[in-house]
């Protein structure tokens, strides 16, 4: 907005720039705009993640009592729906930032491009093998 | 505008989050909010996952995650807000709740796991 302020004032005698209105709601227009607020909007689903995370450490720490309750607590319809909805917008927030991966990491091999299919496939082969990891660790008693 | 210039590392901070969220957080909701509350897995016990969260490399790990996902989260959404909603009027109310709120879970987060036992 500064930079509208700027050049009014350099221009004191210009006719006002023409500037059609943007909605709020712009982004509802097109399903590619609206891909796009959900896709940030996903970072309000991994901060209640951490929230969830941080419930889960302190009950670990408080005894079984308290994590029997936080186990209770996730049984809960609103919360169990809560983290469907949340898992849904992690799941699309990893699925956006693999396939904008090759676009970030732009890997040479033997001085050519390694093809942006074969960084998005590692990417996805390593997400797999990553939650295979934390889920052994998870389930493990 | 004095702010520019942590821009490269809010956005750094961003980026390693968006990494590590997309990598570890769908198993880890799936597995805590959903497979195991509704019996599709059988959950580790207390005694396990307690002995599990109180191995150094375990706390190190959580907390890199609350730490990185949060400012991931505070970076990303301070911008929707602005594209989104277009409300820039809100600058630095926008920035210190953002990154405000994600300061204040790392320190929680800290907190939690340095105390824990």
């Amino acid at each position: 907005m500064s930079d509208t302020r700027l050049s009014t004032r350099y221009t004191e005698y210009h006719p006002r720039w023409y500037r059609s209105r943007v909605s709020t709601w712009w982004w509802l227009t097109r399903w590619p705009y609206l891909k796009f607020i959900l896709r940030e909007i996903s970072s309000v689903f991994v901060a209640w993640f951490v929230v969830v995370l941080l419930l889960q450490i302190r009950a670990l720490s408080r005894g079984p009592d308290a994590y029997a309750r936080f186990q209770h607590w996730l049984q809960n319809p609103l919360v169990l729906w809560l983290n469907l909805i949340t898992l849904f917008f992690v799941v699309f927030h990893a699925i956006t930032w693999f396939n904008l991966a090759p676009s970030a990491m732009a890997v040479r091999f033997r001085g050519k491009r390694v093809p942006d299919l074969f960084i998005v496939g590692a990417n996805f082969a390593a997400w797999v093998a990553v939650s295979l990891v934390v889920a052994w660790f998870l389930v493990r008693r | 505008m004095a702010k520019q210039s942590n821009e490269p590392v809010l956005w750094a901070l961003f980026s390693a989050g968006g990494v590590f969220a997309a990598f570890v957080i769908p198993v880890h909701l799936f597995l805590l909010g959903l497979a195991f509350p509704l019996g599709w897995i059988p959950a580790a016990g207390y005694e396990s996952l307690h002995a599990l969260a109180r191995l150094p490399l375990t706390r190190l790990y959580l907390f890199a995650l609350c730490f990185l996902a949060l400012f991931h989260w505070a970076h990303r959404f301070r911008y929707t807000l602005y594209d989104g909603l277009q409300i820039k009027h809100l600058n630095e109310l926008i920035f210190v709740c953002c990154y405000g709120g994600a300061i204040l879970g790392t320190v929680v987060a800290g907190y939690l796991l340095w105390s824990f036992r």
